[in-house]
């Protein structure tokens, strides 16, 4: 194998996990060590940087840092990153002085933000402090776009809502609600430089089976439901309730309406339970609402007397793979009845952009979708860009921030008159974290502690009322001890060959056998004949230069390494040095 | 200020025959310099211990005074083990094996204590073939006391002061082969390829067991003009490879007939030793002194397994003691009463 370039950025980046899943790359690490520190406010800010919804992110994220914690293949459970996350959004004092200054002197360039939500935000915030001006147009009566109308106030309170969209929409954004924009064409001929589309996956996937027309009454589309409820139009609903769907969608559905007078609620989900695409917790907190969930039912017929909904019926379905891993759903001859009040169907989420006319020069491809570059997020009309859900189709908030970022910098580029293609090299910084003999500037002991668990407000109150918000987030001893569990993987074990004995001093003392010197050998030969074997290829193997004394080269495995600087420690010549790797995404400016 | 080992292991880390990984194996944390080969050799004892699936209470370890002496504490922590008097450590050895014969014994020793102090009880120890490892952890120098050298340090190697030392060395591994060491070997902290095989060589082998391990002192022996600096003893050093086959496992490697030496051992293991001519007989001290002298001449430091003498009488055959542990025996077997003493006694008139 060829040595590695450690100067690439993307090699150590890659190392920590967290920070790499992340879409916006938060530095995950970094604000854990300050949560530790109880600098809340520092933490808050390195967060703010870098994924804009510090208090809602820490309440809501998808979290796909969690799943690829390092922690996670060592020990049980990944760190609770989200939820440190909130920590530091709660704890935090004023932080409205760090905030950028807005110059009152534009730069004479108008863009127009169409859509209220994370991604256009995103694009506000980075651009605002620049010195354009922009216009947000939404349709909703306050800003945050999806943040506020499908997510539930029992898990994103609307105050925590506010204060982060108030601190964007406060840099001087011209606010346009209650304005459904209708046409593309007539907001490009107002004139604006440039226009960011950010309108997200709006419509909600019907089911078109027996009886959906004659209930209509009692069947709601599940997340215009969500809005309704969140803008108070609707505040009660029936006793038995029938959720479909097995997504996020499908458990604020059926959480709601166990706060509005549901007492019989169920979810029903076509596939089986491990396939449901809903996050783990979130099915794991409506089980604790009482909400049975019940997979393998295919949807078959709404049941209804005189235009008044009964229930529903359902074929019982096996799941078969076929040799190629193809699954299908196949009835196995039983039907179900379910009696229902009122169903919800959360099955799934469309674009829909029939505001757009088709002559502005955007090109639409397949699934109706427009083309948009997925690293500059230009569409085919050069002035008009898409972010967020409305770019590529539903996914998440922290998805919708990190395009918001990219958006930001091919807008200001665009009006610059550079190429969008020319992309920014991302900030990276990495300094020795050796104070002294044994000491190191970070806490390099691995404790042993499990995974913190968040309390939450009992379900007597919570399911009263749907504003009381049902998690408490960690107390100040809990995150610390939370924070502690961090392996502080952006710490990088740096390895200089020049300066190597070959003592093995670092081989005999790795807990977790990273480290070889052997000779060279081609990645799978390397990967199969390590101290431990490399098996997951996910996960890159260090190579140094030939070394000087054996010509052998030295081997480490990143995959479980602890980051405890224990080679380090142990090294007589400082060939090993633990060094904190900073790696930031450069934001338009 | 932080420094202690995390107690993950790796998550596919294997378990042995008797269900340890090897992190069972270790002890505490080592205190000594970093980069001291002693902690290699330490690491090697682990390996080794672990691949041949020994419980670790089934172990003694024993050592006498000095940075090696100190390492016992940092391996087999579930171990029993006696840190003894300098230079003093065969003596305990022997007496702890004459009354429990069925542990296994390993002895850690340093070129101070073996080759200074402890020359009188080493010499003995060997000459009676008492059943047991004795690792010597060779760096040339009395790292404890600020680095003067000791009787193993070649003539005219550098002091880290710059002196030139006038004396000769004494060569353990000869001095084990002329006074009756039944398994002698030589080898090197930075080559865990060869020295692991060799300890599980010698702790399966029924006698005494020397191993010179040279072992670089990273503070006060490595400098240039260091005869025992990682450097200088990769350059001068001719390796002949060891393989250990235990019992339980097919011969799979394959080497050049003539120059394979294989070894039935007595547990039924096999040790096989890729040596350097053909003409080398391992089995007969006088080939393996000249070959080491031959090597001497050339400036050059022959490691591997140097000499084995296999059916040797170890020295409980000699004895002709108890087969069994004393501390397995009844009272009544220990002390069987007046009549027998009467009975000794008479045979003394």
């Amino acid at each position: 194998m060829k040595p590695t370039d450690i100067r690439d950025p993307e090699y150590f980046h890659k190392v920590v996990d967290c920070q790499h899943a992340c879409p916006a790359h938060t530095p995950v690490p970094e604000y854990i060590r300050l949560i530790a520190q109880e600098r809340y406010d520092d933490a808050y800010m390195v967060n703010w940087e870098s994924n804009v919804f510090p208090g809602i992110l820490g309440r809501t994220c998808d979290r796909p840092c969690e799943p690829a914690c390092r922690r996670g293949r060592v020990e049980e459970e990944p760190v609770a990153i989200c939820r440190l996350k909130r920590v530091a959004a709660d704890n935090k004092e004023s932080i409205l002085d760090r905030l950028p200054k807005i110059p009152t002197r534009k730069n004479g360039k108008k863009i127009a933000l169409i859509g209220g939500g994370p991604a256009s935000l995103t694009v506000a915030r980075d651009l605002a402090p620049l010195g354009y001006q922009i216009d947000l147009y939404d349709n909703q009566p306050a800003g945050g776009g999806f943040m506020r109308s499908q997510i539930p106030s029992f898990r994103l309170p609307p105050s925590v809502l506010d204060e982060e969209v108030d601190y964007i929409l406060g840099m001087g954004i011209h606010t346009h609600f209650h304005t459904y924009v209708d046409s593309l064409k007539s907001i490009l001929d107002k004139s604006y430089d440039a226009v960011f589309v950010g309108t997200g996956a709006p419509r909600g996937s019907d089911l078109d089976i027996p009886g959906r027309q004659q209930c209509d009454k009692n069947i709601h589309i599940g997340i215009e439901w969500l809005g309704s409820v969140a803008f108070d139009h609707i505040h009660k609903t029936g006793k038995r309730v029938i959720v479909l769907g097995g997504g996020n969608t499908a458990m604020d559905c059926c959480r709601t309406a166990r706060r509005l007078g549901g007492e019989d609620v169920k979810v029903v989900v076509r596939s089986e339970f491990a396939k449901m695409k809903a996050s783990p917790w979130e099915i794991e907190d409506a089980q604790t609402e009482d909400i049975p969930i019940i997979n393998n039912h295919m949807p078959k017929a709404f049941v209804h007397e005189n235009g008044k909904l009964l229930g529903m019926k359902f074929d019982q379905v096996e799941v078969v793979y076929d040799q190629s891993g193809k699954r299908s759903l196949i009835p196995t001859g039983d039907e179900i009845f379910y009696e229902a009040d009122e169903v919800l169907i959360a099955i799934g989420q469309d674009n829909a952009f029939p505001w757009i006319e088709r002559d502005l020069g955007i090109e639409f491809g397949k699934w109706d979708m427009p083309q948009v570059d997925n690293t500059t997020f230009q569409s085919t009309n050069p002035k008009v860009f898409f972010g967020g859900d409305a770019a590529f189709g539903p996914e998440n908030i922290i998805t919708a921030v990190a395009h918001g970022h990219q958006s930001a910098v091919s807008i200001d580029l665009f009006l610059s008159g550079k190429s969008v293609q020319q992309r920014p090299a991302p900030g990276v910084n990495l300094i020795s974290q050796k104070m002294g003999v044994h000491e190191w500037s970070y806490d390099n002991l691995v404790t042993i502690d499990l995974r913190q668990k968040v309390p939450h407000v009992d379900k007597s109150i919570t399911l009263k009322d749907r504003k009381v918000e049902v998690e408490l987030g960690f107390d100040i001893e809990a995150a610390y001890r939370e924070a502690e569990r961090c392996l502080n993987c952006d710490v990088q074990t740096v390895f200089d060959g020049a300066k190597c004995i070959e003592c093995d001093g670092c081989t005999d003392i790795c807990p977790t056998d990273c480290i070889n010197f052997i000779d060279n050998a081609e990645e799978p030969v390397l990967r199969r004949s390590l101290r431990a074997p490399a098996n997951d290829e996910n996960q890159d193997l260090y190579i140094s230069d030939r070394l000087v004394q054996t010509q052998r080269v030295m081997v480490k495995d990143e995959n479980v390494c602890l980051h405890c600087g224990l080679c380090a420690e142990r090294c007589p010549t400082g060939a090993w040095d633990m060094q904190r790797f900073l790696y930031s995404v450069t934001k338009a400016g | 200020m932080t420094y202690a080992k995390p107690a993950f292991r790796h998550p596919d880390a294997k378990t042995n025959e008797v269900g340890c990984t090897r992190r069972d194996y270790e002890g505490g944390l080592s205190t000594l310099c970093a980069g001291c080969g002693h902690d290699s050799i330490s690491a090697a004892i682990i390996d080794a211990c672990y691949e041949l699936s020994i419980e670790p209470h089934r172990v003694a370890k024993l050592s006498g005074i000095g940075c090696s002496s100190k390492t016992p504490a940092y391996f087999l922590s579930g171990s029993h083990s006696f840190n003894s008097v300098h230079g003093r450590m065969p003596s305990v050895a022997t007496g702890a094996n004459l009354a429990n014969r069925d542990l296994i014994y390993i002895g850690v020793s340093g070129d101070g204590d073996t080759a200074s102090i402890g020359m009188g009880q080493f010499a003995h120890v060997m000459r009676r073939n008492l059943n047991m490892t004795y690792i010597v952890e060779n760096n040339g120098c009395y790292g404890l006391t600020k680095g003067q050298d000791s009787a193993t340090m070649d003539t005219e190697s550098v002091s880290k002061k710059g002196d030139i030392n006038p004396y000769m060395p004494i060569d353990l591994v000869r001095v084990g082969i002329e006074i009756g060491a039944t398994f002698v070997g030589r080898s090197f902290s930075g080559d865990k390829a060869q020295l692991v095989p060799l300890i599980k060589a010698a702790i399966s082998h029924r006698g005494f067991a020397l191993l010179d391990v040279i072992s670089p002192c990273v503070t006060f022996n490595n400098h240039q003009g260091s005869t025992k600096s990682y450097a200088s003893f990769r350059d001068h050093r001719d390796a002949m490879p060891v393989d250990f086959i235990p019992r339980r496992e097919a011969i799979t490697t394959s080497y050049d007939a003539g120059v394979v030496h294989e070894a039935c051992m007595h547990d039924g293991s096999v040790l096989r030793l890729q040596k350097v001519n053909e003409e080398y007989n391992i089995e007969d001290p006088q080939s393996a002194l000249e070959a080491i002298a031959h090597h001497a001449k050339e400036d050059r430091i022959l490691t591997g397994l140097l000499y084995i003498k296999r059916d040797s009488e170890e020295l409980h055959d000699v004895l002709q003691t108890a087969a069994k542990p004393l501390n397995t025996m009844t009272q009544r077997e220990l002390c069987p009463g007046s009549r027998f003493l009467d009975s000794i006694n008479a045979g003394l008139r």
